[in-house]
């Protein structure tokens, strides 16, 4: 791997990291699991002056549940969330994702809050966050703490409401009672970016009416897309195969993918259209078992 | 593993043909203590980086290099007006056309070299690159050979004097007149338009090379990549102009080839020219990108195959007619005689009179090189064409694909059979290893599984291929490169304590020659395999050959190893009849000793005999215990095998999974079972990569889609198949031991029953093609577009 040069820094707790990112600002990248970051180094498509590993900070690789939501820490790699009880317990949606992500080398680094902070719109805990509702939590030394819901987060591809000075330090998830969810992904091969992917999440009440409804997808859009109008739909209706029909088409409908060597526009719709189909009905199955 | 039982003739620890005998060199392998190129490092080492092309054809109008030489540790900038200074500017290429070292008038791909930066350090030399600043004014490119056959299309090759077309070569084999008579008659013609695509060997270790010419002496170290390490010295002499007693090639261990390390490439020459002006050692390592986008990729044939069937449903004859992309130089390697290789085995397994083949290469904007993806001279691009046709010619007259293949095959007693365009076939039972496939796979249950399949809106499908390969180039009178006939070569030398060493011509890349030539040594003269080293890679101290690619080593240098050592056994003969006061005649040889007829009592050991050479030999005899054999084959080897893929198919998705692949091969004699399953298993894992998801392609503009391995696929252990082997054994009648060779059987027989399952799932559709790799996509397009037809076969 041959980058331009850069200048390589190892702060040892978050208030010196803090310091780095205020001072250096935008010429600064902040290295986690670096799955994305460093090829992108090695192509020279991406050539920041100044790497800030995070990587031996302290108290930053929790995954817990506090507060009503399950909390992901900045350094929680992909097989961090496969190994933990705290989320198979509490989400299935991302315990169904997490098996999806890249191959096992890169998910043995790299971390879900850097997969989110660098919105690739074929990433997909972007999606995964977006159908669950998630907030963002960033920090700075001037401006303090700032949590930021996932949607006002995602701004555009590759671009986030994070300011250069801050660092994103963990993202929550709502918790639930009655709920269930998963990831559709189709891949030509592990490790590639999803060819289409479909995150869904439904939560029913008592009587078995929907009480709210994910749906986001991955890599048909110019950034990850959630449904909204397919969530409206859904929400305060009993799950059946016409209704989620009906979402599928709308979902179909909302996306606009791009023909390039994965697949032609129209096939990627079609994609989108079967998998949200078949999501939801997995989701209504899992939340009426639960 | 179901096999037709062949006992060894040697005990294991002796370790002659047919034991698995544990890969000696993986002792070094997985303990990260192999020696690559890039694990080289001489004192003073210069580094270089290339700059290339990012426009696929264009004039290049100036180079501007004073940035990059202002760059601190920057050496020298190499273009090639500064290679055309030393008649450097182009080289031969292994079919004989020209190639440019470093573009000067124009730029014919993306990712040609355009000039190169030696400096004292590769982050320096990669820096500098950046600062080389080329002014292009960009011509049309031409990206498929359609369009270069075009009348209008813009000369992509004006360096070529009075070239006024595309046309790289055109060939043709077989009998044209033949041939017509038979469609003349033919009751039925089905035929099939179908495209390889452009695949890449892509081995693991991208190319590489340490070029070391000594200021003083002159004696130029080059450390290289090369599956062909002899050829390489011939051809350094011939394009750098250096006597060849001063060319010593280095071919290290090898992190994988299958033919990408045939050809030779501009940086190799360039950094023997920089170490040659410089008078320090240059390395070059080739980047990942450099290697997908500039050196020898394989197949892209755009292919049409006609075959003429009477009323029952015999073949009468086969007529293909194959347009080949070659890029922008004419670069395949292969035998110089035959233009499209060995395409020409294009008729495959099946017994009929005539067969004629006519191919263009055209010129396109696209990297050349043309190289053989582990299928010896483009019999992958023949076997998939003719296993495909085969297939959609039962589908036309309604019978089963196995028994049209049964009634076609040439029979046993037909052996030597000479094919319609001039093989001779050494050996071959087809109907046995074919029917061996459909036991295992329980062919009649599944036939049965798919029609209930179908009345359910299932899809699943059954897809064979029954390939003949030709390998072991080749007999010298029809096969050279750049007129080196392709003998092979083998010198043995056992020393006083019997452990010896043997040296050959070939240049293994991961194939296990290390292991298994030591056990050819084995049996022939009983010497454990252990006590013999092989050496290989080295031009100073192995014996001249063609090197390693188109399953030739055994064919060529196991034949030599064979042939030495009996020579060797035969000196071993005089020697044990004078340490055994008998004659010659009165001696039998047992593995590892000789005896004297009726006593065996009396004997002595091959060790024995060895020790003598040296200690106490006959009056009249040379001392020591060596010799060397050149091997000229007297014919290629034929291997052939039968492989059943099983499908699964989503048609809502296009997403086929394949459920069964099982793979028959007969190889002829198998020297080390294991090694001869693990080349089966890449062969296959290959194959199947092809089949549904490799593949390099170029947009309009003919940039390059596939130049990483995000775009250019490589199966992991997850989506690749489990694979079920089994095997028969057809020795062939004129190799020493009957071996064949196997490198490349499963690259090349594999992919036609991968995409013939997939069609076979979409056959009642009507669907008669979908062109490789077989993605979801272009499967569910495939469907919908054949969704209501009636089924027809």
């Amino acid at each position: 791997m041959y980058p331009r040069a850069f200048d390589y820094l190892v702060p040892r707790t978050r208030e010196e990291a803090l310091e780095v990112l205020a001072e250096r600002g935008s010429e600064v990248k902040v290295l986690a699991g670096g799955q994305s970051l460093i090829p992108m180094m090695k192509l020279r498509f991406a050539s920041p002056t100044t790497l800030v590993d995070i990587n031996r900070l302290p108290g930053l690789d929790a995954i817990d549940a506090v507060n009503g939501h399950v909390r992901i820490q900045a350094l929680v790699r992909h097989n961090d969330i496969i190994r933990s009880d705290v989320v198979r317990a509490e989400n299935h949606l991302m315990t169904s994702t997490a098996p999806w992500v890249a191959d096992p080398l890169v998910r043995n680094r790299g971390t879900v809050c850097g997969s989110v902070a660098h919105h690739d719109p074929e990433g997909d805990w972007a999606s995964v966050m977006l159908a669950l509702g998630a907030e963002v939590v960033a920090e700075s030394r001037d401006g303090g703490t700032r949590v930021i819901p996932i949607e006002d987060f995602l701004v555009d591809m590759f671009t986030t409401a994070l300011e250069p000075t801050e660092l994103l330090t963990e993202i929550r998830v709502p918790r639930y009672e009655r709920g269930g969810g998963n990831y559709q992904k189709l891949e030509r091969k592990v490790g590639d970016y999803a060819t289409v992917g479909v995150a869904t999440h439904l939560e029913l009440d008592e009587a078995g009416v929907i009480t709210k409804a994910g749906i986001a997808l991955t890599s048909v859009y110019v950034r990850n897309l959630k449904v909204t109008e397919a969530e409206a739909l859904l929400v305060g209706r009993a799950p059946s195969a016409e209704l989620f029909g009906e979402a599928a088409a709308i979902a179909a409908a909302a996306c606009d993918p791009t023909s390039d060597i994965r697949g032609s526009a129209e096939y990627k719709r079609n994609i989108v259209r079967v998998f949200t189909e078949r999501s939801l009905a997995e989701s209504a199955s899992i939340a009426q078992g639960s | 593993m179901t096999t037709t039982e062949h006992a060894p003739k040697t005990s294991p620890e002796v370790c002659g043909v047919g034991h698995s005998r544990r890969r000696v060199e993986d002792d070094r392998f997985i303990q990260g203590g192999g020696n690559y190129l890039d694990d080289i490092e001489l004192s003073g080492m210069l580094h270089m980086a290339i700059v290339r092309s990012p426009l696929a054809h264009a004039e290049i109008l100036s180079i501007d290099t004073s940035q990059a030489e202002a760059v601190d540790g920057v050496v020298a900038v190499v273009t090639g007006d500064l290679l055309a200074q030393y008649d450097l500017a182009w080289m031969p290429t292994l079919s004989g056309d020209t190639q440019a070292v470093l573009a000067t008038d124009k730029v014919r791909f993306q990712g040609q070299e355009v000039a190169a930066v030696i400096a004292t350090d590769p982050y320096v030399a990669r820096d500098a690159a950046e600062l080389v600043f080329v002014d292009y004014e960009p011509l049309p490119p031409i990206v498929n050979p359609q369009q270069g056959l075009a009348p209008d299309a813009p000369i992509i090759r004006t360096d070529k004097e009075g070239k006024t077309d595309n046309i790289a070569y055109t060939w043709e084999s077989g009998d044209a007149q033949a041939t017509e008579a038979a469609f003349a008659r033919a009751a039925r013609v089905v035929t099939l338009e179908t495209h390889y695509p452009r695949s890449h060997p892509s081995p693991l270790e991208t190319c590489g090379v340490i070029a070391d010419v000594d200021p003083i002496t002159s004696q130029a170290t080059i450390y290289m990549t090369s599956q062909a390490p002899h050829a390489h010295r011939t051809v350094f002499a011939l394009v750098a102009g250096l006597p060849e007693q001063n060319i010593r090639i280095i071919s290290p261990d090898i992190g994988g080839g299958f033919g990408n390390k045939v050809p030779v490439y501009p940086g190799y020459v360039i950094a023997t020219a920089a170490s040659l002006v410089i008078g320090k050692p240059v390395k070059w390592i080739e980047t990942r990108t450099g290697n997908l986008s500039s050196t020898g990729f394989a197949r892209d044939y755009h292919m049409k195959g006609e075959l003429a069937l009477d009323a029952d449903g015999r073949i009468l004859g086969l007529r293909v007619d194959m347009t080949s992309d070659q890029g922008a130089f004419y670069a395949d390697a292969q035998p110089t005689k035959f233009r499209a290789g060995l395409f020409h085995i294009v008729t495959g397994s099946y017994d009929y009179p005539a067969a004629h083949v006519s191919a263009t290469g055209v010129y396109t904007n696209k990297a050349p090189g043309g190289v053989s993806y582990r299928c010896s001279f483009r019999v992958t691009e023949a076997s998939y064409l003719i296993e495909r046709l085969v297939q959609n010619a039962a589908y036309e007259i309604g019978m089963d694909p196995a028994e049209f293949r049964m009634l076609n095959f040439i029979r046993p007693d037909q052996f030597p059979y000479r094919s319609p365009t001039g093989f001779v076939y050494d050996s071959g039972d087809y109907e046995t290893a074919l029917r061996l496939a459909m036991d295992m796979v329980g062919y009649e249950d599944l036939r049965r599984e798919q029609e209930e399949a179908r009345r359910e809106g299932r899809l699943m499908g059954i897809g064979i291929a029954s390939f003949t390969e030709v390998v072991g180039a080749g007999p010298s009178k029809d096969y050279d490169i750049l007129g080196l006939k392709m003998f092979d070569s083998a010198e043995l030398r056992i020393h006083p304590t019997g452990k010896g060493i043997l040296k050959l011509g070939v240049k293994t890349q991961g194939q296990g020659h290390e292991t298994t030539f030591a056990q050819i040594v084995a049996e022939e003269l009983g010497i454990p395999a252990a006590d013999i080293k092989v050496v290989e890679g080295d031009t100073d101290n192995t014996p001249y050959g063609l090197g390693t690619y188109g399953s030739r080593s055994t064919p060529t240098a196991g034949a030599a190893t064979s042939v030495v050592s009996r020579k060797l056994r035969e000196k071993a003969r005089k020697i044990a009849a004078h340490l055994l006061e008998a004659s010659e005649e009165d001696l039998e040889w047992e593995v590892g000793k000789f005896f004297v007829r009726g006593s065996p009592e009396s004997s002595v050991t091959i060790q024995d005999c060895v020790f003598a050479a040296y200690t106490n030999f006959p009056e009249g005899m040379e001392g020591g215990f060596e010799d060397v054999d050149y091997y000229d084959p007297p014919n290629m080897t034929f291997p052939f095998g039968s492989y059943i893929v099983v499908v699964d198919l989503d048609p809502d998705t296009g997403v086929w999974k394949v459920r069964r692949m099982i793979a028959v091969d007969d190889c002829g004699v198998r020297i080390n079972p294991m090694i001869v399953e693990g080349q089966i298993h890449g062969g296959l894992t290959e194959g199947f990569a092809m089949s549904s998801m490799q593949w390099i392609t170029y947009d309009e503009d003919g940039n390059c889609i596939g130049s990483n391995f995000m775009d250019y696929l490589i199966p992991t252990a997850w989506e690749t198949p489990r694979f079920e082997l089994g095997e028969t054994v057809t020795p062939s009648p004129h190799h020493p031991i009957g071996a064949k060779g196997v490198g490349e059987s499963a690259t090349v027989g594999s992919p036609a029953a991968y995409v013939n399952a997939v069609i076979d799932a979409l056959a009642h559709l009507g669907v008669r093609n979908i062109d490789m790799p077989l993605l979801p996509d272009r499967v569910w397009e495939t469907i919908r577009s054949h969704s209501g037809a009636e089924g027809e076969g």
